[in-house]
């Protein structure tokens, strides 16, 4: 315990040391040429940052679907297939709706991407509860049955019209560098920031999330209580599919603007990563999510800048490396919930 | 009859029981999915049958993608045996890949009895290297394999990227592995006679060694896992391992050792792959196969005969769905559909039981990954 709230402090300084070099960097004028001209935009300039949080938002939304499962229970490593089946939903709707006024037709998409990853979190559900299949299985099968059902489904010649624009929040958007990068975004990012703040109050500071982590780590003792543990490990891995169908509508309705088969590209995994980086925390996991952005944004400012000498596979590769060097060294040895992937029955069998 | 042979008929009824119920409801399924979407469900098993099994050439087929189906299906169940998600056959396939060609495109001159060993050694070994490293990590530093693994499956990409990069753009030189003479293509070039796997049979069928290599090297891990000390501690140490170190085993080399094997196997793959088929690598020649192993692992329950029969299937799936959709119009990726049916099924007998009135006796849990 000592430890982890070592860790956190710790964590806590470096992000604020960050911030302040940020500041520091985007508001000071360097002489032409020098190494500082250099070199420090492209580890802390705006671009930066903006790629950074572009790349973390699906990541954080993953992440919370992680934690929503893994707390009361559940283990879902099938994130991956209930955002691209989001992704997939909230294109066909944009498609349908195209002829509609553009944010009618773009609400209705998140909708139908957030109701398609919550049906996927139902299916979850209800195999790892209902029919007792292997929680891992589970995953693995919505993870297939996504990319086999979006691609077959997928209509090449389809085009969706628009996706949302940046929304600049009045007063809060002047701020330099904070303003520019954090209050000048379009809406599912703000949502995002948001949810990890009513995640972690949910989570920790009501009697629903008391109930929720009770049940993930001993469900004997919350059914004794009274708690139903099987509705809320149903409740939990719904709401938490909606979330991962969420980030899949981010990346059509507010990134990308299209479907590509595929389109998650691994974001769900990281996603997973973080939830562990974070120590099962919406917070923990959100700081998880924006170092792994960072340092995807971080490759892509070298790759464009053409850092001479390294093979540009060998920058690609900093996300990866960062990644396990991150879990290695800094994590530690983590305690997931502890029922987390068991199966629970009343008359206590196995 | 004797009461043994009965025991033995019912017990292998039960075990097939549940297989081939789910097989049977998951092309209903595929089937409905397709009618409902205005396809032709006859038209595309059709398809499916005559690309696998239709012919000599289709048989053919069906057994060169069963062989590294096999080997990354092990290397997935191995590792579940010790209680680990290996999420990175994909890696330890591509490393595997890379370290053959590596030692198949030199040494020109050297007899075949050298050379094809060597070369398959270096796949398996660099597999075994990538294998090991998340599991030292698990051990030494409690890093999660299943974060690890993915990690090193992007890292392995990008890796065997550059060894074959053309180079070019901002004067960056060329990978080590890289055949100049393909100009701005990026592979390796053709792997030297020596260091490729012997064709069987009609050399147009393009039946390599492999397809025997695999199924033996499943029959060994059967015996090394079922019948070795090794095993033992392996499955030992997969249910519980804080009573393994009370027994007195050593759960962290065990652990290490079982990553070893499981990115040996997939390494063999890759090896296999490369010197039997593909002749040399390129990037796009990274294929799902690490990833289909998962789906082969627990098809198979993580047993590791069961696991030739998986990859037979799925092998076969595959062979299949590009005549599928040559001849029927239907989009091959309808047979990601049909896998995960399948899955569904064998995983959760729950679902087909409830579908059978009155039989409500043996309502027993689904597989379990260890």
């Amino acid at each position: 315990m000592n430890r982890m709230r070592r860790r956190s402090s710790l964590l806590t300084l470096l992000a604020i040391a960050f911030v302040v070099t940020a500041i520091w960097v985007n508001t000071t004028s360097f002489a032409e040429g020098s190494w500082q001209a250099q070199w420090l935009p492209l580890f802390f300039g705006v671009s930066a940052l903006n790629f950074m949080l572009r790349a973390a938002v699906p990541l954080i939304l993953g992440a919370l679907c992680g934690i929503l499962c893994e707390r009361s229970g559940i283990v879902n490593i099938g994130i991956e297939g209930m955002m691209l089946t989001g992704a997939f939903a909230g294109f066909v709707a944009k498609v349908a709706t195209n002829h509609w006024p553009l944010y009618a037709s773009l609400s209705v998409s998140v909708v139908a991407a957030m109701a398609a990853g919550g049906l996927m979190g139902l299916l979850h559900a209800l195999f790892s509860i209902r029919f007792r299949m292997d929680q891992i299985i589970s995953g693995t099968v919505l993870i297939i049955l996504a990319m086999g059902l979006t691609a077959y489904l997928y209509d090449r010649d389809a085009v969706a019209q628009g996706k949302f624009t940046a929304v600049a929040i009045p007063f809060l958007s002047d701020i330099p560098v904070i303003g520019e990068v954090l209050f000048t975004n379009p809406p599912i990012t703000y949502i995002a920031l948001i949810l990890v703040a009513v995640v972690h109050v949910a989570l920790f500071h009501t009697r629903w999330g008391l109930r929720t982590r009770a049940v993930g780590e001993h469900p004997g003792a919350a059914d004794t209580m009274g708690v139903n543990v099987n509705a809320y490990r149903y409740m939990n891995t719904i709401i938490g599919g909606m979330l991962a169908g969420l980030a899949g509508g981010f990346l059509v309705l507010e990134a990308v603007g299209q479907f590509q088969e595929g389109m998650t590209a691994g974001r769900g995994f990281i996603s997973l990563a973080a939830v562990i980086f974070g120590n099962w925390t919406p917070f923990g996991a959100m700081t998880a999510s924006m170092l792994f952005g960072y340092t995807q944004a971080l490759q892509n400012e070298l790759l464009l800048a053409g850092v001479a000498g390294i093979p540009r596979q060998f920058v690609s590769m900093i996300p990866y490396v960062v990644t396990i060097i991150a879990v290695a060294g800094l994590v530690g040895r983590v305690r997931p919930p502890a029922a987390s992937g068991k199966v629970y029955n009343k008359d206590g069998q196995q | 009859m004797p009461e043994s042979i009965k025991r033995i008929a019912r017990a292998v009824s039960s075990a097939l029981l549940v297989p081939i119920m789910a097989l049977i409801v998951a092309f209903a399924l595929g089937a409905v999915v397709m009618t409902l979407f205005g396809d032709d469900p006859v038209a595309a098993y059709q398809g499916l049958y005559d690309g696998a099994f239709g012919s000599a050439k289709a048989w053919a087929r069906t057994l060169l993608k069963t062989t590294p189906l096999i080997l990354t299906g092990l290397a997935v169940a191995v590792a579940f045996k010790a209680g680990l998600f290996n999420i990175g056959a994909a890696g330890q396939f591509i490393i595997g890949t890379v370290c053959s060609v590596a030692v198949g495109i030199h040494f020109e001159g050297t007899p075949l009895l050298i050379h094809l060993p060597a070369a398959l050694l270096a796949g398996i070994a660099g597999g075994m290297i990538w294998g090991a490293i998340p599991g030292l990590l698990k051990v030494y530093t409690g890093a999660h394999e299943v974060i690890t693994t993915i990690m090193m499956n992007y890292i392995a990409s990008l890796f065997a990227g550059w060894t074959v990069y053309a180079g070019g753009r901002q004067g960056q030189s060329p990978g080590p592995l890289w055949d100049p003479t393909a100009r701005a293509i990026s592979e390796t070039p053709d792997v030297l006679t020596s260091a490729q796997l012997p064709l069987m049979g009609n050399p147009r069928l393009d039946l390599h060694l492999g397809i025997i290599i695999a199924p033996l090297a499943a029959l060994l891990i059967w015996w090394l896992i079922y019948r070795t000390t090794f095993g033992f501690e392996v499955r030992t140490v997969g249910r519980n391992a804080d009573a393994a170190r009370y027994a007195g085993m050593y759960p962290r080399r065990t652990t290490v050792m079982a990553m070893a094997l499981a990115g040996g196997l997939a390494g063999l793959a890759g090896a296999i792959e490369t010197l039997g088929l593909n002749h040399k690598f390129a990037p796009e020649f990274g294929g799902s196969v690490g990833f289909e192993g998962i789906t082969v692992a627990l098809l198979a329950q993580t047993h590791p005969l069961g696991v030739v029969f998986a990859a037979f299937l799925l092998g076969s799936l595959e062979a299949g769905a590009s005549r599928m959709q040559f001849e029927s119009g239907v989009s091959a990726d309808i047979i990601d559909v049909i896998q995960a049916l399948v899955l569904i099924f064998v995983a959760a007998p729950l679902i087909i039981r409830s579908l059978w009135p009155g039989k409500r006796s043996s309502l027993a849990a689904g597989t379990k990954t260890q």
